[in-house]
């Protein structure tokens, strides 16, 4: 199996070196079309976004068709076919987030970077998406930039808090 | 079988254990209204039109997925369902362009029909539209997403029919579209332009790409002599745009209605058919000879390949197993090289000023006449292909009285056909004709079966095989003796993919192999008229069997015209000029 350590590595690795891992990632699920979304999700891990060449590559590998693939990572919000921002702000809309405030922080957020959720700043530094309770409902509303996760935020301190990462 | 006892709308039924609330009602003339339904190829209740009430169900049950159960009590017409039914109905509308004068679908179109059938008489949505593209990247098929109403009949079709899975579903709610990958068109995909999916479109979502322009154009234009073939299968269904029965044979029809739409010469595929068996069955032989009696052996089976959607299939697929294809053009191609070469010489008249329009049950066909392989000396082979539905409409707009029409003859000389040629119409007959031809050269006596059916390899199932045991052959032939030759006949894909499996494992026992695109043959291609189901089929069956059986000239080594082209013109089967002329070569493509 591929180690978590193999997948944070990516970053430092060429693309055939990230197409030879995501072949590996293949056998481990038998190249089986039941395992198809365990896989997109590491595709997605090792790649950032699924490209159509990335997608066209798993087809082929699986021997399944292109539209098959590209059926299934549209189907769920998860996955994204264009490229990630160097930040990914994600905001929490479960349900205790949503009823304190998250919804005015996507606003907030859509207003200050100019984009729609599931979009990318020009200058690819950040990506908008919202996502289902992640667990900190104490301290709602959350949210994360990357890894890190930012609780209680407050709509007008957002400025703050994406300048600082600039 | 056990029955079950129910009632619907108050009417005391059986119904055998199994059978869906749907299928009951119509078994007891009760008609529900549905829209996504298809008989025995989409039954995944994703419209809901035909909901019904069931007492004792919180709610409404979708009666083509709910299966009748003793004691039920259901009722197709409460307030509550007629309710829901105009609501659901005026939904779909509501993210439906509606353009229906501007719509080939306009008066034979599904949608229509059953907003005809529950009397809707307003439409009180009106919604945002989701989507309007409109896909023309393919030489045979044009996708126009803005009429799609998402039924999900032609996913069902390309998938689990025939196998392929270029249509399906794409991202989800109110941005759901049907087609292939969002980063592809249908022209750059693995679609085998089969049709099979436009023919249970239920409204103006799919269609073929339209040649009747460039066929009146070329029909009103003096300085080009226009020539028209039509293929088997397109006589034992063109009737049935004009209100015949399926099944019914309007070759006569047909034929008199070519002349009077102004085409200059009428001429036949079926004799091109009966030219294939010549070139086909010798190919054949020579294989088999090859095998057995030289060194470098032979590539067997050896397949058919007069069906385009099965060869871009195999391209696709296997592109490495192209060998064992047989190399003649489809019959029309055939025809179309002999208009531009040979009949171009007998009447004077320069190539470049001829236009061939092949008539087909096909849309792949559409797609086969742009390969490049398919000229000689820079000349195209084929200029336009009319499908069967196409064909109607241009008798239609020509005010062409249809039905009060006198048979006509199709002109010499490339009219002649036997009825081994009128069955390559129908999976099984390809074969049929072949076997025919064969064992009489092979043996010199007739195939001893009774009206010369192989019938094994008579009918609708997947896959049919028979066994041909060769005894007492003629003498160039003696090697044969005692030979038991193997065929397999398949029509639709998902069959031509099992027998493709075989042969890459290295297991397949057969010689010779028959594959159609589109199950049950080009009866039911995808140029065909709608509705096709398992009846049509059978109808439309039966008629080309009845063309053949209705013919003294059965077998197509006795076709004079044919044996009087291999005299004047081409020799002799595999000579030179056929192989110019008549043999094409095959691409490997992208598998996905
Ligand atoms: S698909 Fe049917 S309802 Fe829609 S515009 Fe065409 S004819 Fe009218
Ligand atoms: S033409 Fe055939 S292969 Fe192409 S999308 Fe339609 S059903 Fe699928
Ligand atoms: S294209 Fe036609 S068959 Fe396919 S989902 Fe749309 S309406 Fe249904
Ligand atoms: S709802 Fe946002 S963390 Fe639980
Ligand atoms: S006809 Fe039953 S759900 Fe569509």
């Amino acid at each position: 199996m591929i180690t978590h350590e193999e997948i944070c590595s990516v970053h430092s690795m060429t693309e055939t070196e990230k197409y030879g891992l995501l072949e590996q990632v293949m056998d481990d699920y038998d190249r089986k079309e039941s395992n198809l979304i365990q896989i997109l999700h590491m595709a997605q891990a090792i790649f950032g976004f699924l490209a159509p060449e990335v997608q066209s590559f798993i087809a082929e590998r699986m021997d399944i068709p292109n539209s098959k693939v590209n059926s299934v990572l549209t189907f769920y919000s998860f996955f994204s076919t264009k490229p990630k921002g160097k930040y990914t702000v994600s905001i929490c809309l479960g349900t205790a987030c949503y009823v304190r405030g998250g919804k005015d922080v996507v606003n907030k957020l859509k207003e200050v970077l100019s984009i729609e959720v599931g979009e990318t700043t020009e200058d690819k530094m950040f990506s908008l998406q919202v996502m289902r309770c992640i667990g900190a409902c104490g301290l709602a509303p959350a949210m994360t930039i990357n890894e890190k996760v930012y609780k209680q935020v407050n709509p007008n301190k957002l400025h703050r808090i994406l300048g600082m990462l600039k | 079988m056990a029955l079950v006892t129910l009632t619907i709308n108050n009417k005391t039924i059986q119904a055998e254990e199994g059978t869906t609330i749907f299928e009951a009602a119509k078994q007891n003339n009760i008609l529900i209204p549905h829209f996504c339904y298809l008989e025995n190829v989409h039954q995944i209740g994703s419209c809901r039109i035909c909901v019904v009430e069931v007492e004792g169900a919180r709610n409404l049950m979708a009666s083509c997925v709910s299966e009748v159960k003793e004691g039920m009590v259901v009722q197709t017409n409460t307030s509550k369902v007629r309710k829901v039914r105009k609501v659901l109905y005026e939904l779909i509308l509501s993210d439906h362009p509606k353009n229906c004068l501007g719509c080939h679908r306009n008066q034979n179109c599904e949608l229509q029909d059953l907003g005809e059938q529950i009397q809707i008489d307003s439409f009180r949505f009106e919604g945002v539209k989701s989507k309007d593209v409109v896909d023309s990247s393919s030489a045979s098929i044009v996708r126009d997403s803005s009429k799609c109403i998402l039924c999900r009949r032609c996913v069902t079709v390309c998938n689990e029919i025939q196998g392929i899975g270029v249509m399906n579903a794409h991202h989800r709610g109110f941005a759901t579209f049907i087609g292939p990958s969002e980063d592809e068109s249908l022209g750059h995909s693995i679609c085998t332009n089969c049709g099979q999916c436009i023919v249970v479109c239920p409204v103006g979502a799919l269609k073929e790409k339209d040649s009747t322009h460039i066929v009146w154009e070329a029909l009103l234009d003096k300085s080009k002599k226009v020539v028209v073939q039509t293929a088997p299968a397109v006589r034992a269904a063109l009737g049935e745009k004009f209100g015949y029965e399926p099944g019914t044979l309007v070759t006569g029809k047909m034929a008199a209605a070519l002349h009077e739409l102004g085409f200059d010469y009428v001429f036949d595929t079926n004799f091109a058919a009966d030219l294939t068996i010549m070139e086909e069955g010798s190919e054949f032989l020579k294989r088999v000879n090859d095998q057995l009696n030289s060194t470098t052996g032979a590539v067997l089976p050896m397949i058919t390949s007069c069906s385009p959607g099965w060869i871009k299939y195999i391209e696709h697929q296997y592109p490495d197993q192209l060998g064992h294809l047989s190399s003649c053009k489809s019959p029309h191609m055939m025809l179309g090289a002999l208009v531009k070469t040979y009949f171009a010489e007998k009447i004077k008249v320069d190539p470049k000023d001829l236009f061939v329009v092949s008539v087909m049950p096909c849309t792949a066909k559409k797609f086969e006449i742009t390969r490049p392989e398919m000229e000689s000396n820079g000349i195209r082979d084929v200029d336009a292909v009319l499908t069967t539905r196409e064909l109607a409409r241009m008798i239609k707009d020509a005010g062409i009285e249809f039905t009060e029409l006198k048979d006509a003859e199709f002109d010499s000389p490339l009219g002649l056909s036997s009825g081994a040629a009128d069955i390559f119409g129908t999976t099984g007959g390809v074969m049929e004709a072949a076997i025919r031809t064969v064992y009489e050269l092979v043996t010199g006596r007739e195939l001893p079966m009774e009206a010369l059916h192989v019938q094994p390899l008579v009918g609708l199932q997947q896959i049919k095989t028979a066994d041909l045991l060769i005894e007492n052959p003629l003498e160039p032939y003696a090697f044969l003796n005692g030979v038991t030759v193997k065929v397999a006949v398949t029509s639709g894909l998902k069959g031509a993919n099992m027998l493709m499996e075989e042969i890459r494992l290295g297991k397949s026992p057969y010689h010779f192999i028959e594959v159609m695109g589109c199950p049950g043959g080009c009866i039911s291609g995808g140029g065909q008229p709608r509705p096709v189901n398992n009846m049509v089929r059978m109808k439309r069956m039966e008629a080309i069997y009845r063309e053949d059986e209705g013919k003294s000239l059965r077998k197509s080594h006795l076709n004079e015209d044919v044996m009087t082209l291999y005299k004047e013109f081409l020799g002799h089967p595999l000579g030179h000029v056929s192989h110019e002329l008549l043999h094409t070569s095959y691409v490997k493509r992208k598998k996905n």
